[in-house]
Order: C-alpha cells, then sequence, then structure tokens
C-alpha cells in the first residue's frame, strides 16, 4: 500500500489527478479495515461500564475531540477524495493553525496549492525534495491515518494488562508497528482496563526489538516508568518532559541485552511531530501529547508495555489467562507453606536465576533454611502481572509478600518473571522490586 | 525549482493613447457610481506616461500629482501614480494606492493584480493571493491574473514544502515574476485586448483568445488555471518592471530562430567581431559587479540618451539604480553580431538578476568602434 498519488489519464487535468491519488489513500483504508471503526466520537460497545461518562474517554489523539491531527487529515482526505479541493485546503490551513509545526501538515498544503497549478504526480510534490524526509512525511501520515481508522476493538483488551493493582491508575501499551501508544485506565468499578486515547508516536531509527547499545532500536518487553525529568533539565530535543523507562530489565539482562536511556519523551520545539522511525531508541510523543499521558504516569508504577504489534483479546480468553497464572501462584504460595521443599521448588524453571544465583544453589539455600521451619504463613497482596508482547512471552509478577515463620518475619515487595515452559508456568527470576 | 515559472518574460508593450481610448469608454461603461475615468484628461496622462517609459519617474510623479490633485477621484490617475510609485521602489506607498483603488473600484481587476505584484515581491504571497483571487472574482477569464496566481501557488506550496521538509529555498529559488499590468484597459475582455505599440513592429504572434477553460465562470472549486504557451504570450502581459532596461522603444521580443545577421558587413572581420563581444560582456560584468564608473565607460560621446534627457541626469539616474544594495547579475546570452565598417549591431538576451527582479529579455545596442575600443551609442529594448 503506497501513499503514492498516480497521474490521471489525461496526465494534465490534475483534478482527476488529485483524486486518483487520493482514491489509492482510500484504497489503502479500505485494506485498513477489519478491525471494528470506532468513528469520531464515538463510544465503543463498553458493556463492562455502561455509567461511565463517555466525555471522560477520547477516541481520537491528542487533544480536543474532532480537533486533534488525526481527524482533521482524516477530514482533509476525504475531501480530496471528494475532489473538494478548495475545501480540503481550507481544512488544511485550519489543521496548521492549530498546529503551526506540523510538516506533514504542510506537505499536503503545498500539494493542495500546487495542484492548482499543474497536475500532481506524487505525494509531496516539492520539487528537489529529499527523498528521505519526503518518504518519512508519507510513512507519517499513513501510520496517522491508520491510527486513527483502526481504533481498539471495542471489548477487547491488551493481552498485556493481565492485572493491575488498585494504585495503578493507568497503563500505557505502545505499537511499533503503528506507531501508536494506547493509555488505558485502571477501571477498578469495571474490573478491566478501560482504553482512554490513543497517541502517535515515534520509534527508533532502526524499528523496534532492540539487544544492543547503540543499535537505535525500541525494546520490546515489559518495562514500567522509573523517573520523572521536568523541561527544565532536558535539552530541547526532549521537549516537554521525559520519563526513563527500565530497560535492560531482568529478562532483557538474562538474553544479554544492553544498552540505556530509554525514555518516553517530547518533541524538539521546531516541530510539532517526528517522523515514526527517527529516534534512537526512545518512544517520542509530541509535547502536547506527552503532557496529556504525563498527567497519569506515576513513578515506579505506571506499566509500559511496548509491542511490535498490540494483541487485543476478548474478555473471556483474558478472564481465562489471568485466572490461570493466578492459580499458579496461589498453588506455588500454598506449597511454601506446606514446608515440601521439593514441591515448591518444582514452580522454579531450570534457568532459574536470582542474581549471580541459579536454581542449584537457590535449591541448596532453601532446603537448608525449610529444615528449621516448623512453620510458614506467606500472604501475597497487591498482584500485578505484565504480559510480556510478542515472542518474549513472560510474565512480569509483582507483589507485596508477608511472609512469618517460627523463626523469621519479613515483608518485602517482590517481583518474579514466570515463563511458559512446556503448558506449565514457572519462575525464571525473582527478587525485590 | 524553476520549471513551472513563467518563461523568460517578454519586454513591456505599452498601448498607444489612441488604442487605450476606447477601452478607457468602455472602462467608464462597466464602471458604477463614479464615472471619473475622463477622457479629456487622457493627453495628460499619455504625456505622464512617456515619461515613464523614458524612465523619468521623479518628473512624472510630479505632473500626475497634479493631475490628481485636480481629479481626485481619477482612476487613470491614480493608478498610473501606482505605477510611478512602483518603478520608484517606493512599494509601500504603491500599495496604499493600489489598495485605495481596489476599494473605490472594487471592479476593476488591474489594481488587485498589481497589488498582488507588490506583496509578491514581498514575499507576502498569502496577501497576493487574496488580492489575485479578488481580480478574478470580478473577472473570471483574466488571463494575467491566473498566471499571476499560479506563479503565487506555486510559491505558496514551496513556503509549505520548505516548511514541510525543512528547506531553505527562499535564497535558491529564483524571485517570482508576478506580471505588473502597466495600464489600467477596464474592458472586460481584458485577455484579448491587445494594444499595439506606438513605435514597434507588431507583435509576432496575434494574441490568443482566452483558451474556454480560463473563460468558464468559475463556481468551480479550483480555478483553471490557463497554461499559457510561450511563444504566443498575450501581449497584454507585461513582466515586472525591469527598472534596469530602457523603454523608450519597447518591442516585442523576436524569438531567437528570427535573430540573424540582417546585413552580413564586408568590412565584417572576425578580431572585431570577438573585440565587440568581449566588449558587450564587459560592460555586463561591470554592471553585475556594480562597477558604476565601468559600466559608464563604455557608453560613447555620442550616446543617444533615452528619452532626450541631458547625459549627466541619465548618468546619475543609473548610477543610483546601478549601486544598490544586494545582488546583482546581468548575463549575455545567444550573442549575434551585425558589423558595418567600425559599426556594430549586437543583440543579445540579456538576463537580468537582482534581489527584487529576475528577468530576460532581448537587447540591441549599436556601438561605435573608438581607437581600440568599442562604445554604445545607442541602447535598445528588443531587436
Amino acid at each position: 500500500m503506497s501513499l503514492m498519488y498516480t497521474r490521471g489519464n489525461s496526465g494534465r487535468r490534475f483534478r482527476r489527478t488529485a483524486v486518483a491519488l487520493i482514491v489509492l489513500v482510500a484504497a489503502g483504508a479500505a485494506a485498513w479495515k477489519g478491525a471494528s471503526l470506532w468513528r469520531k466520537g464515538e463510544a465503543p460497545a463498553d458493556a463492562g461500564s455502561p455509567s461511565l461518562p463517555m466525555a471522560t474517554a477520547t477516541y481520537s489523539d491528542s487533544g480536543p475531540g474532532l480537533h486533534g491531527p488525526e481527524p482533521m487529515l482524516a477530514n482533509i482526505f476525504a475531501q480530496i477524495e471528494q475532489n473538494r479541493l478548495e475545501s480540503a485546503l481550507a481544512l488544511t490551513e485550519n489543521l496548521l493553525e492549530r498546529y503551526p509545526k506540523f510538516r506533514l501538515g504542510h506537505l499536503i498544503k503545498g500539494d493542495l496549492l500546487l495542484a492548482r497549478t499543474r497536475p500532481l504526480e506524487t505525494f509531496g510534490n516539492a520539487p528537489d525534495a529529499p527523498a528521505d524526509k519526503l518518504a518519512d512525511l508519507r510513512a507519517e501520515a499513513m501510520v496517522r491515518l491508520r491510527g486513527y481508522r483502526e481504533k481498539p476493538p471495542a471489548d477487547t483488551v491488551p493481552r498485556y494488562l493481565m492485572q493491575m493493582v488498585p494504585e495503578q491508575k493507568y497503563a500505557v501499551v505502545v505499537d511499533t508497528q503503528k506507531s501508536r501508544l494506547y493509555l488505558y485506565e485502571n477501571d477498578q468499578k469495571a474490573g478491566r482496563p478501560r482504553f482512554v486515547a490513543d497517541y502517535y508516536i515515534t520509534q527508533g531509527k532502526l524499528g523496534a526489538e532492540k539487544s544492543k547499545e547503540g543499535d537505535k532500536k525500541t525494546p520490546i518487553g515489559v518495562y514500567h516508568v522509573t523517573s520523572s525529568l521536568p523541561r527544565e533539565k532536558l535539552a530541547d530535543l526532549y521537549g516537554s518532559g521525559a520519563f526513563p523507562i527500565n530497560y535492560p530489565n531482568e529478562w532483557d539482562k538474562r538474553q544479554g541485552r544492553n544498552g540505556h536511556g530509554i525514555w518516553l519523551h517530547g518533541t524538539p520545539s521546531d516541530t510539532f511531530s517526528r517522523p515514526p522511525r527517527a529516534s534512537d531508541g526512545c518512544v517520542v510523543l509530541s509535547n502536547q501529547d506527552l503532557d496529556a499521558v504525563a498527567k497519569n504516569l506515576q513513578v515506579g508504577l505506571t506499566p509500559v508495555i511496548i509491542s511490535n504489534s498490540v494483541e487485543w483479546l476478548s474478555l473471556d480468553d483474558w478472564n481465562k489467562e489471568r485466572t490461570e497464572l493466578n492459580r499458579q501462584m496461589e498453588s506455588w504460595r500454598s506449597d511454601w507453606e506446606s514446608r515440601d521443599v521439593e514441591k515448591f521448588l518444582a514452580h522454579y524453571s531450570d534457568n532459574f536465576k536470582s542474581g549471580a544465583q541459579g536454581l542449584a544453589d537457590f535449591a541448596q539455600q532453601k532446603r537448608q533454611v525449610n529444615a528449621g521451619k516448623e512453620w510458614i504463613k506467606v500472604k501475597l497482596s497487591d498482584v500485578s502481572m505484565f504480559r510480556a508482547p510478542d515472542k518474549e512471552d513472560y510474565v512480569v509478577v509483582t507483589f507485596e509478600q508477608t511472609y512469618r515463620s517460627n523463626n523469621l518475619n519479613n515483608q518485602m515487595k517482590k517481583r518474579q518473571y514466570w515463563v511458559r515452559e512446556k503448558g506449565t508456568w514457572k519462575i525464571i527470576y525473582e527478587g525485590a522490586a | 525549482m524553476g520549471s513551472h515559472f513563467s518563461p523568460a518574460p517578454r519586454l513591456p508593450r505599452l498601448s498607444s493613447p489612441s488604442r487605450l481610448l476606447p477601452a478607457l469608454l468602455l472602462g467608464a461603461l462597466i464602471g458604477f457610481g463614479t464615472p471619473t475615468i475622463s477622457l479629456a484628461a487622457e493627453p495628460a496622462i499619455a504625456d505622464i506616461q512617456k515619461m515613464v517609459k523614458q524612465g523619468q519617474n521623479a518628473q512624472a510623479l510630479e505632473k500626475v500629482d497634479a493631475y490628481i490633485t485636480a481629479r481626485p477621484k481619477d482612476a487613470q490617475g491614480r493608478f498610473l501614480r501606482g505605477i510611478i510609485l512602483t518603478e520608484l521602489n517606493r512599494n509601500n506607498e504603491a500599495i496604499a494606492v493600489f489598495t485605495k483603488l481596489t476599494e473605490d473600484f472594487p471592479e476593476l481587476p488591474e489594481p488587485y493584480n498589481n497589488l498582488a505584484v507588490l506583496y509578491a515581491q514581498q514575499k507576502q504571497y498569502d496577501k497576493a493571493r487574496n488580492a489575485l483571487e479578488m481580480a478574478i472574482r470580478t473577472h473570471p477569464s483574466y488571463a494575467i491574473a491566473h498566471e499571476n496566481l499560479g506563479d503565487v501557488y506555486a510559491k505558496l506550496a514551496s513556503q509549505a514544502y520548505d516548511k514541510a521538509l525543512q528547506l531553505d529555498s527562499s535564497n535558491s529559488h529564483a524571485q517570482s515574476k508576478l506580471s505588473l499590468i502597466r495600464e489600467l484597459i477596464g474592458n472586460s475582455s481584458r485577455p484579448g485586448k491587445a494594444p499595439t505599440a506606438a513605435s514597434a513592429p507588431p507583435p509576432v504572434a496575434p494574441a490568443p483568445a482566452p483558451t474556454p477553460v480560463a473563460a468558464a465562470p468559475t463556481p468551480a472549486p479550483v480555478a483553471p488555471v490557463p497554461a499559457p504557451a510561450p511563444a504566443t504570450r498575450e501581449p497584454a502581459k507585461v513582466t515586472v518592471l525591469d527598472k534596469e532596461k530602457d523603454k523608450e522603444k519597447p518591442a516585442p521580443a523576436a524569438e531567437p530562430a528570427r535573430v540573424e545577421k540582417e546585413k552580413p558587413a564586408a568590412a565584417k572581420s572576425d578580431g572585431d567581431d570577438s573585440a565587440v563581444i568581449k566588449a558587450v560582456q564587459s560592460w555586463a560584468a561591470a554592471w553585475s559587479r556594480k562597477d558604476v564608473k565601468g559600466y559608464l565607460s563604455f557608453y560613447g560621446p555620442d550616446f543617444q540618451v533615452p528619452g532626450g534627457a541631458s547625459r549627466k541626469s541619465w548618468e546619475s539616474e543609473r548610477a543610483s539604480r546601478i549601486d544598490k544594495p544586494g545582488k546583482l547579475q546581468v548575463t549575455v546570452d545567444d550573442v549575434k553580431v551585425s558589423m558595418n565598417g567600425d559599426k556594430a549591431t549586437v543583440r543579445f538576451k540579456q538576463g537580468y538578476t537582482s534581489a527584487t527582479l529576475k528577468s530576460s529579455a532581448a537587447k540591441t545596442l549599436v556601438m561605435q568602434k573608438s581607437g581600440n575600443k568599442w562604445l554604445i551609442q545607442q541602447e535598445k529594448v528588443g531587436s
């Protein structure tokens, strides 16, 4: 699917040409269909929370409803499709009034103006245009329109948000292929995450699946916001703020991945947005979008899950997965209390590692300790579970653990990484959170 | 950019008073309310126009001011005043004059057009666009305004692309060359009106009627832009003032094919031929580097000063024009020399690029050999 204007048969009549080119855009749009399309301002069928005032949900990205860049862009393309170029230009000028540094908007404006003097041949007819910049803007147009037309399907949940704790107000899910960031609210009344808004994002120049320092890729995995850096402390490149995340996490380290300084951050002052692939691995939002998301980010708490392509589950499937893992957790807890140390150790993967300690050391230590135990009580609370996307297939479980026994009491916040091995969940890492 | 800009503009063709007269009559008819386009004033206007043609703009301004004082509402006089102010580079005043004209005579497209030309010179393309769209609203088939609007759209598009792609083309791109209308035709059939120059041979190509596309009434979403055929440009299309050129003998530019050595001189020698070309090139070079003294040294003592002005005032006017800030480049191309003893007639294409103008025009120099130097005896626009 290419966003190309094609020359009409006549070759000279720009109007036909313009229509032809936009028809291609529209044809692309048809290909984007499939998932349920949420029309602007329309609420998804949210059976779980019919009482929620929909005004609080924004189904268009960034900004007030219909005046976000994407609804406006979609509207412009619709006008072009109907050969209403005058109106398309007027809308583009509105768009630029609202977002004066929106380069894509300027490109479209250039085309609409040029269409009045000669036939258009492509999308972005600037003479001597640097091909890379043009390709960037084309890509941005594509992903923005696609993001606008392909909202998350109603009655689905990103698979990764298995379980949140009440403290976690929001979760961030990123789809690198779509250049999209989805913000979900932890809707406790409904007992599930609820879609709030989505935003265009920029990822690494060389795409996703970061593994090495300097590879200019965005990591895929389960992370959380570790701190907040205010604008005053940042170079202009980072825009209105930055939120570092904990790449490389324990899983990444086990895979030998390195690098650092992966942030969510804003956009430099000379532009409204950056191309879909432009960062050194960070996830970049427009400043207004970053500000909107930032209000909901909690340092140390808010999960940031970055995927190649978000997997949406029906509520049934989603419930099934979380129930299964909760059952496994409960089994681990009760086996611990049972003081049957081998049964307890069976929950751990052969590849278990915590710091320098492998499974053998860990098992030996547990057996030693267990010898002195007359009774053990383990209580788990505030359990959150976030499943890693794509082929990673691990779950980050974080919880409060209250441990009591005849000779030791201990309370801690613990984090475990669970992996699926031969059909059952096993612990591959655990440590203090 | 450039490919979509108009080809090199041709030289101004100014209508003779006798041809203008019926046009003005029609103009008076389409005007409503203020029939101040007075026929009695015509000779005075023609005199002033003549002064403008001869480059005597300061004097022309005095005359036109006096003229307007007597007839404060006269559109013709005020329009001419706008032209003179433009010639004098007093653009803001010119803008004020044309703006007021659009207010007082909203049915006349010429003031809108010229307003657009001035705005475009100031790179205020949005304003230029608005003005041209107004001109077209009053006269949908107005080819010059359409053409100018095409250029303005192209400039606006270029600006938009610059912003989109972070280019800076403001320096590298040619200044747009919008066409200033030099006379108020006041005729609804503007594009077809082909004023004939008083002292020049008839135009090479007859003025084409406006294309049906352009003439179509345009509530259409996008105003169709007539594709100008470079070889048959309407004579009414007058290029922005190449102020550096003499205008005493406006003539249509002949196409290069027509330019040839008319009188192969018996005494012609290759040595002289190349010496003449070298002289012309040196003359252009001196002009380009704003070497006023060097430039003037190419003019012989018998140089026929245009418009019959004194040599001294001509020289000082040239000096003040050449020695202006900003880059200046004068190029000489397609040189054809006709020799006749110690006389040479040199025809060439003169390219002129300054901070605000870019033009190309045919030029003729009549040169006289004086010792071992070739000096300019006559300088004419056209060939």
